[in-house]
């Protein structure tokens, strides 16, 4: 998961095709051609409803592009944002970077499938 | 019961460490308090009235005696506050008052340490652990496979289920492999950590719901299917009745059955169903309005079609991926196997009759516990014996170290090292054999945990309160305490029969004031503490018929009539009662008309009684 401080530089590339998609909207209404970024809004950590709609894009719509985590994105959600199929997380400002990567490599393994490792633990187990 | 893995006890430990950075984060200023809640929430760690509490969780009620004892190190160890923390506690507690009884007794707040207490919800509270120890006390936990993983927040909560799942005569099938199942899909759920609100599961196997399914956000019963037709315990493919939408809270709901029969290896694929869709439509505007039970009666059918479609779309474009393997439900079943124990029964029935006819006062208490704490047993040589956590001086549910280290010992002695916490926040030995009933009995005697009162008025629930809980309105532990004090005669209790008095706090219903047959609910009201009390509820079992909340008996009343009201109502029930008729079957042949007029004449202050039968008859 690509990780992006508050206050660096926009990565947008000019021309880049971004789609902002606010956290009621359906994901599975909106035409995904051409999008080359989706970006997912947390107006409030404990607002879970982007987690859904990263899901939907990327297990069930098949979304290959970027999918980003903006708004209030905070380093001890950024594991189950990567699992839920976020590919990169804009931090907000007083975030730590290390305290990021730390959290993102604590688990080895979950037990239940997500958007990234479809199967669950059980099955791979097996 | 479930045997970790190697992946099991791994994932505990991590979860561990995890919280012990999140601590120290929030600790050094780190990560600021509002960060911090819901990621100590989701590890059992509130912040309440005194100090920090801190929930296990149980998985459906389960426990060794390994994890006995630590649980009882906890107690004795760490549910210890500072002198500063129980001094302002109990200046506190004293400001609230006592309840004055009649006999000129007053009632108030113990505030006792180094205790555990059970839940309705079968996990495990300790009301005094500093915060700055918390992160040692989960490590504690994982050295037993134990965490308080989704005891709080918004997300999946604890599963909950049957306390006799497994050994109930009655049982279709055992639910313990889904529970244990489901349980693992649960943990850590990506998607579903920040839900619109708390999300709870019960499931059973058995056709008397011991788990008040219809009051979860999820209820789940096993049922067998043969032929089309919903025939439950006939042979047939297994699967599960899901009803969607209960809960009790301010607005007490019945949850809905939104599908009569689901496969059994589909569940967790339905389940995302569920979820993800409340995890869309669900309010976050309003706390009150925000669980699923406000989702599904607002929607209705609408709510049902939309997890139909997306259950189909799991199924169809994402493969199925979550469905039960045959192998993994082969490997999970495999750890709930039953012991291999079986006894001689002639020697049981000697010994039991040999103790009949012993002494005259053992005869009539061994006879009485018999009747009310032994359970009868899928296996006819064992018995499901329920150690009784309600004694005077005890809140309901509280258990010291001392007596948590003698159940330990008691589990390893008399029932294959395994012990159950119940809806109703006691003990069950699961396994105990029928010709160690009598040494059982003089055991459990000898720790006063054999009180005949299992089902009775004085087995009451209670929640913890205006004596712990930073929620609560008004006191719940002295109320109990209260009544128990009026009704220590054991004749009287087994008179009065089987009733269940449920006693909450506040209306966020945690001591199930809604299911109780009397229920009696904390408010507050010009800063003092009152309570509403209902007549009629029920968790949904088959002495207690269908599930529903009871009916408030006019306006609240006062500490100090709450046990004079619980009096008269149980007097007119003796007046009114048919020969071998229970208080519930009474209170709905004649309705609570008599019983609301007897409560009203307990009310202290003439002019509010008169109010109360004035507004009662006007209501009639």
């Amino acid at each position: 998961m690509k990780l992006i401080a508050a206050n660096a530089e926009p990565t947008a590339t000019k021309g880049q095709n971004v789609l902002e998609l606010a956290n009621d909207a359906d994901p599975r209404q909106v035409s995904l051609a051409g999008i080359e970024r989706i970006e997912l809004q947390f107006p409030k950590f404990t607002d879970g409803r982007a987690f859904s709609q990263a899901f939907l894009l990327r297990r069930r719509l098949g979304f290959n592009g970027d999918i980003r985590a903006t708004g209030d994105v905070l380093v001890d959600q950024l594991p189950q944002m990567a699992r839920s199929g976020f590919s990169s997380a804009v931090l907000r400002a007083d975030q730590d970077l290390a305290v990021a990567e730390r959290q993102l490599a604590r688990y080895p393994a979950y037990y239940q499938g997500d958007a990234v490792q479809a199967k669950p633990h059980f099955q791979k187990a097996a | 019961m479930y045997q970790y893995t190697e992946f099991d006890r791994q994932f505990v430990r991590t979860r561990a460490a995890q919280y012990r950075d999140q601590l120290e984060r929030f600790l050094s200023g780190q990560l600021d308090a509002d960060a911090f809640k819901p990621l100590r929430l989701q590890n059992g760690w509130y912040i309440q009235r005194h100090a920090p509490m801190l929930r296990v969780a149980v998985p459906y009620g389960e426990l060794s005696a390994a994890q006995v004892r630590v649980l009882a190190r906890i107690a004795r160890e760490y549910d210890q506050p500072s002198h500063e923390v129980f001094q302002g506690a109990v200046a506190a507690q004293n400001r609230l008052g006592d309840i004055q009884l009649r006999d000129g007794r007053a009632i108030g707040s113990r505030l006792p340490t180094g205790y555990a207490h059970f839940t309705t919800r079968q996990n495990v509270q300790y009301n005094w652990i500093p915060l700055d120890k918390s992160a040692d006390v989960m490590e504690l936990l994982a050295s037993v496979g134990m965490h308080g993983i989704q005891t709080s927040g918004n997300c999946i909560r604890n599963i909950t289920s049957d306390e006799l799942a497994g050994i109930a005569v009655d049982e279709v099938a055992d639910p313990r492999p889904f529970a244990e199942i489901l349980r693992q899909w649960s943990t850590l759920h990506p998607e579903f950590a920040f839900l619109p609100r708390k999300f709870k599961v019960a499931i059973t196997g058995a056709r008397e719901d011991r788990a008040a399914i219809g009051w979860h956000d999820v209820g789940l019963q096993l049922v067998r299917n043969e032929g089309g037709q919903f025939a439950n315990g006939a042979e047939g493919a297994l699967g599960f009745k899901v009803l969607v939408g209960g809960g009790m809270g301010r607005t007490p709901v019945i949850g809905t059955t939104i599908r009569e029969f689901l496969p059994c290896d589909q569940i967790l694929n339905y389940l995302e169903a569920v979820v993800r869709v409340y995890n869309r439509w669900g309010r976050r505007d309003n706390a009150y309005k925000a669980r699923i039970k406000i989702l599904v009666k607002a929607e209705g059918q609408r709510y049902i079609d939309e997890v139909e479609e997306e259950y189909r779309q799991i199924l169809e474009v994402d493969g199925a991926p979550h469905t039960i393997t045959a192998a993994e439900f082969e490997r999970v079943s495999a750890s709930f196997v039953p012991p291999a124990l079986n006894c001689d029964r002639k020697t049981a029935d000697a010994k039991i009759a040999q103790i009949l006819r012993a002494a005259a006062e053992d005869d009539i208490e061994f006879g009485r516990w018999l009747q009310r704490n032994v359970a009868p047993h899928k296996n006819p040589d064992l018995r499901a014996v329920t150690l009784s956590f309600k004694r005077l001086g005890q809140a309901p549910g509280d258990a010291t170290a001392d007596q948590l280290d003698a159940v330990a010992e008691l589990a390893e002695r008399f029932s294959a090292g395994e012990v159950r916490v119940t809806h109703s926040q006691n003990l069950v030995l699961p396994w105990v054999r029928c010709d160690q009933l009598p040494e059982l009995w003089r055991e459990a005697r000898r720790l006063g945990l054999a009180r005949p009162n299992i089902g009775l008025l004085t087995d009451m629930i209670a929640c913890p309160g205006g004596d712990f809980c930073d929620l609560a309105n008004a006191r719940s532990i002295t109320v109990a305490e209260a009544i128990h004090q009026r009704y220590q005669d054991l004749d009287e209790l087994h008179d009065l029969g089987e009733i269940d008095l449920h006693i909450s706090g506040c209306m966020n219903s945690c001591g199930h004031h809604h299911s109780g047959h009397i229920g009696i609910l904390g408010v507050d009201k010009d800063g003092r503490e009152w309570y509403q009390v209902t007549l009629g509820g029920s968790d949904g079992s088959a002495l207690s018929g269908p599930a529903g909340p009871g009916k408030v008996v006019g306006p609240s009343f006062s500490s100090s009539e709450v046990p004079e009201a619980v009096e008269a109502i149980l007097e007119t029930y003796r007046v009114l009662r048919n020969p071998n008729e229970p208080f519930i079957e009474t209170l709905r042949r004649v309705g609570a008309e008599p019983f609301k007029q007897a409560a009203h004449q307990v009310r202290h202050d003439l002019e509010r009684r008169a109010e109360a039968v004035a507004e009662h008859a006007h209501q009639a």
